[in-house]
């Protein structure tokens, strides 16, 4: 046998054979996907509003509603998603209203509630089930996603998707002036929430899959690295969506190969892509700020 | 052009602004007539600001009202002083200008023909031709300033509100401004101007509200801006008294009333 076949072989056997072999790999591949390519464009908006923390800090926020919804109802998928939903939505509006109202600016206000979001949720989670769940509720199983995770994944993906088409525009507007559209359009005042609900949802969907410590790194990541590629938006959210399922895909085979868990490995194939693009990125990565091209002649 | 023949009398009655209850502009009354220029001068804090915000419809009065004769406060093209623009935001010249259609676009339809042309034409009116594609980020400050304007002539709004528009701008961007702020008034519109330069006050605004947190004086520039006047604006306190007590000026004027009658 000859060395190309070989190799050929191989190939197959690490990117294609695990998921061609075993469903639980095929669905995750899928769910994990869908939350990337919603996900990512939503962190290019969430850098552009220099709110890349708050995305971490709303993760957290959720704890506390997945752990009533796992008091309630055990590991059930709606009760976890509906209490989920239901705390990020009431710390990410009582932290606008807050930052409205109050003299704390926005990030300080979201720091106090996912704070105590998060030793709310610890606290309850600790009150009845072994370490076990609390480590299911924190760092996700994608390789456990059954018809309705996936569903509710691919559902979420969708609607996402749809609402960033049509109300693109308005958080355009709100993100680089947002006095100009308050003072101009009636909707200005809600876009920040619409934007920030999204941003929830997707974190809810994630947290199945990656839990809710991880969920933010298909978010983030992607669209960091993104950014360091190209200064247009139109190109950008795209982008991101693509290096998001690249390294969905990328991590799954890792993980798989490796036999570590699945969040972190895709998490960290997203470091590398990140890491790799600061410094090769053509627009402000590290090689191309320290030695730029001649200046032009005028 | 369109808005420009309607352009209301905005009618300030016993207005009080502020923020905390602590008053920056003091029971102010007075009438902008339409296609007027006025210029509002003052001291820092004397609440030349927190009167272009009100008349923006972002900030809602402590006491007394403004009359804006029927048209709603949006109809009013606004640019404050501290530009709120994340500058390395993604976007470019001709796209930002666009963003002053948004009135009559609105937040999903689509930019027609005739919405791109006024673009242009505000592009080059301004002199920005040959930047439509460059990036906010490339821009100087006198060029960002004559972007700001160009999406100004393209909200076509009748009243038009400057925050201090000169801020550290060159005499020949202020000469070309001035040029538009002079064809704005001949096309009827309302210009109100927050201005420290009282030479381009002199040159350009017949009209002046001098404001130290109370009126000074409200009327024709050359007695507005008098010595005695300026004076008189330059003794107003700066600071709150933080034991400052509720002002009562409405009940005795009420009172006041009563007694004449």
């Amino acid at each position: 046998m000859s060395l190309t076949p070989k190799i050929a072989c191989m190939f197959t056997d690490v990117f294609v054979t695990p998921f061609a072999d075993y469903e639980f790999m095929r669905r995750a591949l899928v769910g994990s996907l869908a939350l990337a390519l919603s996900g990512a464009p939503l962190g290019v908006f969430l850098i552009l509003r220099r709110m890349s923390l708050a995305g971490d800090a709303l993760s957290h926020a959720i704890l506390p509603g997945a752990a009533v919804g796992y008091l309630v109802a055990g590991l059930s998928l709606p009760a976890m998603t509906f209490g989920g939903l239901f705390a990020g939505l009431v710390v990410a509006l009582a932290a606008g209203a807050a930052s409205r109202f109050t003299t704390l600016r926005e990030d300080a206000s979201l720091a106090a509630f996912y704070l105590v979001s998060l030793a709310l949720g610890v606290t309850l989670v600790s009150l009845r089930g072994s370490n076990v769940d609390l480590l299911h509720v924190l760092f996700g199983s994608v390789v456990g996603l059954d018809d309705a995770a996936l569903l509710l994944l691919v559902g979420v993906s969708t609607v996402t998707l749809i609402l960033l088409a049509v109300f693109y525009r308005a958080l355009v507007l709100d993100t680089l002036d947002p006095l100009f559209l308050r003072q101009t359009s009636a909707f200005g005042e809600f876009t920040p929430f619409l934007f920030l609900a999204l941003v929830v949802l997707n974190l809810v969907a994630g947290f199945h899959a990656l839990g809710t410590l991880m969920a933010v790194g298909v978010m983030m990541l992607p669209a960091a690295a993104a950014r360091l590629w190209t200064r247009d938006l139109a190109v950008a959210l795209p982008l991101a969506a693509a290096i998001g399922a690249l390294c969905c895909y990328g991590g799954l085979v890792f993980s798989n190969e490796t036999s570590t868990p699945t969040g972190p490995a895709i998490i960290l194939a997203a470091g590398v892509v990140y890491f790799f693009s600061m410094i090769f990125g053509r627009a402000g990565g590290v090689l191309r700020l320290k030695r730029p091209r001649r200046h032009l002649e005028g | 052009m369109s808005a420009a023949a309607n352009a209301p009398a905005i009618r300030l009655l016993n207005l009080t602004l502020g923020y905390d209850r602590r008053p920056a502009v003091h029971h102010l009354e007075g009438e902008i007539a339409p296609g007027e220029g006025l210029a509002v001068c003052g001291p820092n804090g004397a609440g030349k600001s927190t009167l272009l915000k009100a008349l923006a419809g972002l900030l809602t009065p402590l006491g007394g009202k403004i009359h804006f004769g029927g048209l709603s406060p949006r109809a009013v093209a606004y640019l404050p002083q501290i530009v709120d623009i994340d500058r390395a935001f993604p976007i470019n010249v001709r796209d930002f200008v666009a963003m002053g259609a948004l009135a009559r676009v609105g937040l999903f339809g689509a930019l027609n023909a005739a919405e791109l042309v006024r673009v242009g034409a505000a592009i080059e009116t301004v002199g920005l031709v040959g930047f439509e594609s460059r990036t906010l980020e490339t821009l100087s400050g006198g060029q960002m300033q004559r972007a700001l304007f160009a999406r100004l002539i393209v909200q076509d709004q009748p009243v038009i509100l400057l925050d201090e528009p000169f801020g550290a701008i060159d005499a020949a961007t202020i000469d070309d401004l001035l040029a538009l702020i002079a064809r704005w008034r001949a096309e009827g519109r309302t210009v109100v101007a927050v201005l420290h330069e009282l030479e381009i006050v002199r040159r350009a605004f017949p009209r002046t509200l001098l404001l130290a947190r109370e009126c000074i004086f409200w009327g024709d520039t050359r007695d507005a801006l008098c010595e005695r006047n300026l004076v008189r604006a330059r003794a107003m306190s700066e600071a709150f008294d933080e034991r400052a007590r509720e002002c009562l000026r409405d009940e005795f004027d009420a009172e006041d009333r009563l007694h004449v009658h």
